[in-house]
């Protein structure tokens, strides 16, 4: 049975939910069933042409030459499209909301940075002929060191990977190499703490491996624009980028999509739409860019590699005092979105956790890898796998239940977090309540009577909220050693002028509490908001 | 050089000029114009086109058009009866069995086959039967439960 805890989110969620644990079909079932939902590729057209790609062999190479006369004559071939041809051949993605420099192009001049980067389009009355045309390139290349791992990408003298940002570094706010937390003081408290746990995780890149692969037919329409049926998960970002790389108005491209085969992040990339429409200016036919399965498992961006130490330093009574958090984000040759995955990351630390003293260094780093991109959570996951991981780590150490030491950690309404703002609409800890009864984990008492509310548990740290609260439990070893902890948080008042953006990181001054109550509900919050800060909460 | 075939396809006689060493998948999508064939992997290896040659499941991807003369070809396009959906479709609906939708025509295709020579599998028989698809969204359970709605007749439950 379920059971709606609406008491919890009383003044965030202004929606009944009565759909939760009722049957339901999906609006476009009936063509999933039938085989006639209409993905991109299902549209026919007379005189259909195909894009295929040159992708380099190499993960790091200077291009000395190029000879593609042989399959220019080649049959079939209408069209051989190079970098020059490109109008606009440097972009980033987040261009689009000002996030970050234009380091990426469409097709390679001079430099070859991952294995797999595209160098040359070949327009081709079939695939196959496009492909048979492709045997007869003959590119010649001068390898250049590489550099495929994150730490190694950040010493001195480690090969230079992106000319945007020499230093292998993406640049926040033009000058900060990294994301930095800071909270309290980690360094004190360790030398305080009973107990320092550290470790260190590192996750490989994901392939999203959607059964449909990435791609797109531009088709010229009658009125000077051009139509594109398109596999894309953002129909809209890729139109304003493919108007970007193409020198377009957005207005002269009409984006037809919203049927996807399977996207989870590995489809927001705007692989294709861009060349595709390049090569249909160029001839003045309808032109298909279909990733194969090769392309889509091997150059297809993946969720990004992350290596993430934890340092902890917890109380035996089961208090952290203390988080200390360097993650190294692999973002490939270009920036892509894991800039942005880096800001989320660090926005996500220290997990949902009450911690008096908190420090963490993120960084998004590029190495000669496969440019990453979004994926379910990307910058959140695979810290939150390293967090929960060390979490376990901890409670064994300190002999305590792992579920207790959950819920006597988590954030409860009025907590001060890391981020400096105060916590609110808590409910880890009956979520995990009602997971121990659900899973028939035995959970002491004392746990059970705890809640997420103000006063809802024992003081730990300082919080504005701990002020008021009375300790309920007895600790299970040794008494509460009393910690230097702030117990007071230097906040601006409610009339305090809004923060300007941006802000650069590390953010000195507090911004204002978010005073008024969330009329209505949440969602539809901007997809990037957590870039500028605006997000609510 | 072309090649003229003719084979059943949903029971219907049809023709078609194959480039020489083409693969039905093509001739089925681009020379027919049965759309409801997906291509997955191009390779043999996703099950996403999956059809039915004389009864049996087959990739049209890795089968050689020119292979398929005078045979009887069954596509997820074929499955309905005029308005009337096969009691597969019904199940893939009430049981939430397709999310993006794209694998759903193949795993169809291979669940018919199971259900025409095995009107009663055991759920160790769906799977084998399915084994070769690979869904990417849905996850395989609501999968699995739809075929055995269908082979214990509980697929009108709401229909």
């Amino acid at each position: 049975m379920l059971e709606f805890r609406k008491d919890i989110f009383a003044d965030e969620r202004d929606d009944n939910l009565i759909e939760i644990g009722q049957p339901t079909q999906r609006q476009d079932i009936l063509g999933h069933v039938t085989g006639t939902s209409p993905f991109y590729d299902d549209h026919r057209f007379a005189n259909l042409l195909h894009l295929k790609i040159l992708r380099s062999p190499h993960a790091h190479a200077r291009i000395r030459s190029i000879d593609d006369s042989a399959a220019a004559r080649a049959p079939g071939v209408k069209r051989i499209i190079r970098a020059a041809d490109v109008p606009v051949n440097l972009n980033t993605l987040l261009s689009l909301i000002q996030f970050g420099k234009d380091d990426e192009p469409s097709l390679a001049a001079d430099v070859v940075r991952y294995k797999g980067e595209p160098i040359l389009g070949i327009v081709a009355t079939s695939e196959r002929a496009a492909l048979e045309a492709m045997a007869l390139v003959r590119v010649s290349y001068d390898q250049l060191p590489a550099v495929f791992d994150v730490e190694e990408a950040l010493k001195p003298g480690a090969p230079s990977v992106n000319p945007t940002y020499p230093k292998n570094t993406f640049e926040y706010y033009g000058k900060y190499d990294h994301q930095k937390l800071r909270f309290g003081d980690v360094e004190s408290a360790f030398k305080q703490a009973d107990l320092v746990l550290e470790d260190r995780y590192q996750m490989s890149p994901i392939e999203h491996a959607p059964t449909e692969t990435n791609g797109s037919i531009a088709v010229p329409d009658t009125n000077g624009r051009f139509i594109v049926y398109t596999s894309t998960q953002a129909l809209f970002f890729s139109l304003d980028t493919a108007a970007k790389i193409n020198a377009m108005q957005s207005n002269q491209l009409h984006f037809i999509g919203g049927t996807v085969g399977g996207g989870f992040g590995g489809k927001v990339d705007t692989m294709t739409e861009p060349l595709a429409i390049l090569a249909a200016r160029l001839t003045g036919a309808p032109v298909r860019y279909r990733f194969s399965r090769h392309e889509e498992m091997q150059f297809g961006s993946p969720r990004g590699a992350e290596r993430i130490s934890i340092k902890d330093g917890v109380m035996k009574d089961g208090r952290i005092v203390a988080r200390q958090v360097r993650a190294y984000f692999d973002s490939g040759a270009y920036t892509r979105l894991s800039s942005y995955a880096v800001v989320k990351c660090v926005a996500h630390i220290p997990g949902p956790y009450t911690i008096p003293n908190v420090h963490a260094d993120v960084y998004c780093v590029f190495t000669n890898r496969t440019p990453a991109t979004a994926m379910r959570g990307f910058g959140v996951t695979a810290l939150d796998f390293a967090l929960e991981s060390h979490m376990d780590k901890d409670a064994v150490a300190l002999g305590i239940d792992p579920l207790e030491f959950r819920i006597l950690n988590a954030y409860r309404d009025g907590d001060m977090k890391a981020h400096r703002r105060e916590a609110k609409n808590c409910a880890l800890i009956e979520c995990a309540q009602v997971a121990a009864e659900k899973a028939n984990w035995p959970l002491r008492d004392e746990f059970r009577r705890l809640s997420s509310r103000q006063g809802g548990g024992p003081a730990r740290t300082g919080g504005a909220a701990d002020r008021a609260r009375a300790p309920a439990i007895a600790p299970a070893a040794a008494p509460p050693q009393p910690m230097p902890q702030r117990v007071a948080y230097e906040r601006p008042t409610p009339a305090a002028p809004a923060r300007t953006p941006p802000t650069p990181p590390p953010r000195s001054a507090p911004p204002p509490p978010t005073a008024p109550t969330p009329a209505g509900s949440t969602h539809g919050a901007p997809r990037f908001s957590s870039v500028f800060g605006t997000r609510r909460r | 050089m072309k090649t003229p075939i003719q084979f059943q396809l949903n029971g219907e006689e049809v023709a078609a000029f194959a480039e020489s060493g083409a693969n039905l998948l093509d001739v089925l999508r681009e020379s027919i114009g049965d759309l409801s064939v997906k291509g997955g992997c191009w390779q043999g290896t996703c099950g996403t086109c999956t059809v039915l040659i004389d009864g049996a499941p087959r990739l049209p991807c890795v089968t050689l058009a020119e292979t398929c003369v005078g045979k009887s070809i069954e596509t997820a396009a074929g499955l309905r009866r005029g308005p009337d959906l096969h009691p597969l479709q019904h199940a893939f609906m009430e049981r939430f069995a397709a999310q993006c939708g794209y694998c759903t025509p193949g795993i169809l295709m291979a669940a018919k086959a199971l259900l025409d020579r095995s009107p009663n599998p055991t759920r160790a028989e769906v799977v084998d039967a399915i084994c070769g698809n690979i869904c990417r969204c849905t996850g395989y359970e609501p999968i699995i439960q739809a075929i055995l709605d269908v082979a214990r007749g509980g697929d009108r439950r709401r229909a």
